[in-house]
């Protein structure tokens, strides 16, 4: 065809132009520039201006950073060694990080133990590994994961390890009770009856087994008060702990917010608006000024325990709503489907609703986390010593009273590590996660 | 996994129940261990090193009264507090001595419900101004901008002060003592108040220190002493006499060099002898082992070497001792009697 | 629980309560009920049985007591022989007023950073990363400490300002005082002033403000008249008449004849003693608090913008070019107005959370509510139970409100479906 009409059209070319190169300023790195950088008088005026920016505090701030004070052990020798060094614009003083550094991480926590908290982190991320790296791990871990709250807590406070197998012993009744009461009993009656069962287990009775098995059988570490907790470490314990214990409160609110049972959810609604209505530093207040007031007398127990009681508390409300987000979320044919199946409340709760629900809730319980985790910062404010407790005690020293910039660098950096890699993944998470059914 | 993290950690961590009202003596020994609240840091009276290890000379006194009640001057839990928990941490039980720079005034030993075991270190409001001001009296202050630190008496005084003198002033509040001195040294304010103590061991970690000045005025009495819960008498007692045996012991040239010999037989010093225990019961009349005192003497010293050690002419802090000397030099610090 | 109805029985017996569906939800919520007043009843016999051994009495009496301390930030008069009550006045105003301020600007800086994020500029929008990263991931107790650090540390102390070579000098016109301690501006004042009207005995509204707004609010009635004429006359003949000079008139003749008849004029600040004195004084502890809050929320507000404009379909981007209108155009008028559907629900959380947030004011001294009422107030007093609670409503008060107000302009702005 092409032929005939060549023959007929004499002016229409027979061949294809050579391809030409593109236009020198839209390739190569004048083109990206051009494109990524000065399109249009605008774009020009601001890229010139944030270039100006960022070589206007290089040009502050290098010369302040890189300052040879590593070796120094007190503020006036540091103030000696960059005195000698003539800067214009001072430098910084690290000789503080590297004397402090192990402090800031771990607080007062024994140094010879420090490879307890450390294993209880590294075992964090392996009891994690069926949530976080599906592919890699046998489903069988599933159970390590489910103890290992416990293993965390003996690792970390240390003590005989009767502690914890008889705190284990408690769920071991309530799913016991649960078996072989369900076929007899209403399950949520067979719950209660094992709820209460083990409570009176754990109140009345484990105290005085664990110390009679640890006097015939003294196996355990050394014990740790939790007064020595500090640094990073503190920081880390209280918001793990209390996003695991937010997490179960939050489901239970969030069903209770949803439920036809009025009177249950005006409650379930009082007490997630209270929480959320109310900044944290005032709940810190509560825990440390109030809690021991409205317990009864002669209760006592330390400030970590409180301030872990009172973060649970403000966790579990964001829980509730970042768990109410899932529910909300997912299709009402899900609810149906179960209905249709003849399953129960609580059976396409547990089987069919909350596995798809918490799935779809993970970025955001991980934004809760981070939440958490910064907040932490606040139990400052109630004299405890987390980094930022710790920056204020170092710097009662004589040695180090004045630096200022250097800790809260240090601290600001270590928790934007955390928070940043936290986050970073959490994304990566959610993509992984789409079923793409929408 | 609600409760098993939280039962767990309960059980773990030992929920310490006891009651609080009374015995604390009894308390004490069967824990084995005081619990001391001192402050979140605050140079020269208490701070922790890089190992954790606590010194000041707020800490002492706890060393001391630890050393005295259970023989052991590391036997003590120290449990930082903050102006505003320090009181509810000892009305509530979770301290049993509070050495925190608290200032002994009537409402707090009566409404508080507080007993005040004495007095360890004198002290008074002051103002530090930068020299260049050339202001040489607190008089001349009308207008300034204060750095004060919320959460204490300072306030009251520093309010009731310029209300006096008809002047005006403008606050500003600031948590701890390391902020306040930023604040001071940036020029955001130009006076910086607080205890004298405080303003000399705040100087005393300046680049250049003699670019300021503290002003003569004194303008409030703080005497700052350990305290303890109403109620518990034979407690006090035991805190009240540990304080005064260091008081005492440096009165009579007990140091902790030589108490060890002091206290191997009886000499002739009557008095000594009743405290170190060689002679008459007074450890049995309060609780104690009969070598209490010496033990309170080892642990840091008598309260001269304890003033030394920590804020004295020699440490970086660099106080005098002042109205804190002996009754015997013109000072107040006077022991009642052992006897 | 289910939708099934059971068949009716004749007797009723005891189990069912617990097996029949019709009773057994009032049976929970009994249970239930009973549970929660059980657990109350054993917090407030414990605080009774405390309180009594302690030796205390719960009574708000205290508020009445005179304060004894000072408040340099406030809005309403105060000196330290007023009331407690008085001074947590003073610092429930203070909370206010930074929460506002810093609602607003984290709103305005938010929306500016979540658009520039999506800019094509390469260095503009990874910077806005940066930026949100950096704040997102560190902790806004850090972000408050550190603004007051870097305000306190790099502007110049009023005594650089004294002498006849100066380091530092005054800005715009020797107007404006930039110091460590804050920054003093002129502040208006009238030199016929109408005086004020006190309400109750808690502060003075000024008659010269009243005066203001109510001229402000007619001319912009009659602006908005006249806008209305015009829409009318467009819409009858396809002309629209000029109108823009009478509405401008109408707004801002009346304003400065007013300021005229009041006298009005600036006062600037001046330096004399320790301190510039004249003019209004924005102290360094709200401007570290405003600025960190602000830059805090607003790397939050901007992640939900992103978010919302992402969430708007490229359709809508491509007809609004199809129709030829310019990018800068497109994003106000086409696509923002649809992205704030998706944008405000995370909006009322960030704002409560700012609002919530300011209660760390404390850590560079600005005397909000925490600082005042379950700050000093509960120092001096020693009563923590009545500061905290009280404290705490207010805080709850606050955020109601807040979530009242902006949940009510949201199904405003909602769209209406099905």
């Amino acid at each position: 065809m092409s032929d005939t009409h060549a023959e007929t059209v004499s002016y229409v070319r027979e061949t294809m132009l050579p391809q030409q190169e593109p236009p020198a300023s839209t390739v190569g790195p004048l083109g990206w520039a051009k494109t990524n950088l000065f399109s249009g008088w605008f774009n020009t005026v601001l890229s010139v201006l944030s270039g100006l920016f960022i070589l206007w505090l290089a040009y502050r701030l290098l010369p302040w950073i890189i300052s040879p004070t590593w070796q120094a052990t007190s503020l006036n020798e540091c103030r000696e060694i960059i005195g000698a060094l003539n800067k214009p614009h001072g430098g910084a003083c690290w000789g503080v990080i590297s004397e402090r550094w192990k402090q800031l991480m771990f607080g007062f926590y024994p140094p010879e133990h420090y490879w307890r908290p450390v294993l209880s982190l590294i075992l964090l991320l392996v009891a994690l590994g069926p949530l976080l790296f599906r592919h890699l791990v046998p489903a069988k871990v599933i159970y390590f994961s489910m103890l290992y709250p416990f293993i965390a807590a003996w690792l970390l406070w240390g003590g005989t390890i009767w502690n914890p197998i008889v705190a284990i012993l408690g769920f071991v009744i309530i799913g016991l009770s649960l078996k072989f009461l369900t076929s007899v009993l209403n399950p949520a009656l067979a719950l209660i009856i094992g709820v209460v069962l083990a409570v009176i287990w754990w109140v009345a009775l484990a105290g005085t087994v664990a110390g009679g098995l640890s006097a015939v059988l003294p196996i355990g570490i050394e014990a740790i008060a939790s007064r020595q907790f500090g640094g990073f470490m503190l920081s880390i314990t209280i918001g793990v702990t209390a996003i695991l214990c937010s997490l179960p409160i939050g489901i239970l609110l969030a069903l209770g917010r949803q439920s036809d049972l009025l009177l249950v959810k005006a409650m379930c609604v009082g007490f997630i608006e209270f929480i959320r209505g109310v900044p944290l530093i005032t709940l810190l207040f509560v825990a440390s000024v109030l809690l021991n007031i409205f317990l009864p007398p002669g209760t006592n127990f330390d400030i970590i325990l409180r301030v872990i009681i009172m973060v649970t508390l403000f966790a579990s409300a964001y829980m509730a709503e970042v768990v109410r987000g899932g529910l909300a979320a997912l299709p009402k044919g899900q609810y149906e489907g179960a209905d249709s199946l003849g399953l129960d409340y609580w059976q396409s709760q547990r089987l069919i609703i909350m596995p798809q629900a918490l799935k779809i809730s993970i970025p955001g319980i991980v934004s809760t986390f981070i939440g958490v985790f910064k907040d932490t910062t606040l139990v400052s404010i109630i004299s405890m010593f987390d980094p930022i407790g710790l920056s204020n005690a170092i710097r009662a020293d004589t040695a180090w009273n004045g630096v200022y910039w250097e800790l809260f660098i240090f601290i600001g950096l270590v928790f934007f590590i955390f928070c940043f890699s936290m986050s970073r993944y959490s994304m990566y998470l959610e993509r992984r996660l789409q079923t793409g059914h929408r | 996994m609600k409760k098993s993290v939280f039962l767990g950690a309960l059980t773990v961590a030992g929920l310490a129940a006891g009651a609080s009202a009374a015995a604390t003596l009894d308390d004490v020994k069967a824990r084995g261990k005081l619990n001391c609240g001192v402050s979140t840091g605050l140079a020269g009276f208490s701070a922790p090193d890089a190992n954790g290890e606590w010194g000041g000379f707020d800490v002492a006194v706890c060393r001391a009264v630890a050393a005295a009640v259970l023989g052991d001057p590391s036997a003590v839990e120290f449990v930082s507090t903050t102006g505003k928990t320090r009181f509810t941490a000892l009305s509530s039980g979770e301290i049993d001595m509070l050495a925190r720079n608290t200032t002994w005034t009537l409402s707090r030993d009566v409404d508080l419900k507080f007993t005040f075991t004495g007095v360890n270190y004198y002290d008074g409001q002051g103002f530090m101004v930068p020299k260049e001001l050339g202001v040489s009296s607190a008089k001349e202050l009308d207008g300034a901008t204060v750095c004060i630190q919320t959460g204490t008496t300072t306030e009251l005084n520093l309010a009731d002060y310029f209300r006096k003198n008809g002047m005006n002033y403008e606050p500003v509040p600031i948590e701890t003592n390391a902020e306040a001195q930023q604040q001071y040294l940036a020029g955001a304010c130009d006076v910086y108040t607080t205890d004298a103590s405080g303003l000399a061991a705040t100087r005393a970690t300046f680049e250049t220190p003699a670019d300021h000045v503290i002003l003569p005025e004194i303008i409030s009495k703080e005497p700052l002493g350990p305290l303890v819960r109403h109620g518990d008498d034979e407690w006090g007692d035991i805190v009240r006499w540990t304080l005064y045996a260091l008081v005492a012991a440096e009165e009579m040239g007990i140091t902790s060099t030589n108490v060890g010999d002091l206290s191997a037989a009886a000499g002739d010093n009557p008095e000594m002898n009743r405290m170190l225990g060689t002679e008459g019961n007074l450890g049995e009349m309060l609780g104690l082992e009969a070598n209490w005192a010496v033990n309170a003497i080892s642990a840091g010293g008598n309260y001269g070497e304890i003033f030394a050690t920590n804020i004295g002419e020699e440490t970086p802090i660099g106080l005098s001792r002042g109205l804190n000397a002996q009754w015997t030099e013109g000072g107040l610090m006077y022991a009642p009697p052992f006897r | 629980m289910t939708t099934l109805t059971d068949p009716p029985s004749e007797s009723f017996r005891l189990s069912m309560l617990i097996y029949d569906t019709r009773y057994r939800a009032i049976t929970f919520q009994i249970i239930a009920l009973i549970c929660f007043l059980l657990f109350f009843g054993w917090l407030i016999s414990n605080t009774a049985q405390n309180l009594a051994d302690l030796g205390k009495e719960p009574s708000f009496g205290f508020l009445m007591e005179p304060a004894g301390y000072d408040i340099n930030q406030r809005l309403i008069d105060y000196n330290n022989q007023d009331s407690h009550l008085r001074a947590a006045f003073v610092g429930l105003l203070n909370t206010l007023l930074v929460a506002f301020l810093g609602c607003v600007t984290a709103t305005v800086v938010g929306v500016i950073v979540g658009v520039l994020r999506l800019s094509n500029n390469w260095l503009i929008s990874r910077l806005m990363a940066v930026y949100v990263e950096m704040f997102r991931n560190v902790p806004v107790l850090m972000w408050i400490v550190l603004c007051m650090a870097i305000l306190i540390e790099s502007l110049p102390a009023p005594r650089a300002f004294r002498g006849d070579d100066a380091e530092a000098s005054m800005k715009l016109f020797d107007t404006v005082a930039i110091t460590n301690r804050g920054v003093y501006i002129p502040e208006p004042l009238f030199s016929r002033s109408l005086g004020d009207i006190p309400v109750g005995n808690l502060f003075n509204i000024s008659i010269d403000l009243i005066a203001i707004l109510i001229v402000l609010a007619i001319g912009f009635y009659v602006s908005h008249r006249i806008k209305l004429k015009a829409d009318a006359t467009q819409e009858a003949t396809g002309v629209r008449p000029r109108t823009w000079y009478m509405r401008l008139g109408v707004i801002f003749v009346p304003l400065a004849a007013l300021l005229v008849i009041l006298g009005f004029h600036l006062g600037y600040p001046e330096l004399s003693g320790f301190n510039f004195s004249g003019g209004t004084h924005l102290r360094n502890s709200l401007i570290a608090l405003w600025l960190a809050l602000s830059l805090y929320t607003a790397a939050f507000i901007a992640e939900n913008v992103r978010a919302g404009i992402l969430a708007i379909s490229k359709g809508q981007t491509e007809a609004a070019s199809a129709l030829g209108l310019r990018p800068s155009i497109t994003m106000r008028l086409v696509i923002l107005p649809q992205a704030l559907r998706v944008i405000i629900p995370p909006l009322i959380s960030q704002y409560l959370n700012l609002t919530k947030n300011s209660s760390l004011a404390i850590a560079v001294g600005y005397m909000d509510i925490t600082g005042t009422l379950m700050g000093i107030t509960l120092n001096q007093t020693g009563r923590e139970l009545e500061t905290v609670l009280l404290g705490m409503l207010i805080y709850l008060a606050i955020s109601l409100a807040i979530s009242a107000v902006m949940n009510f302009y949201n199904s405003r702005v909602k769209l209406v479906e099905r």
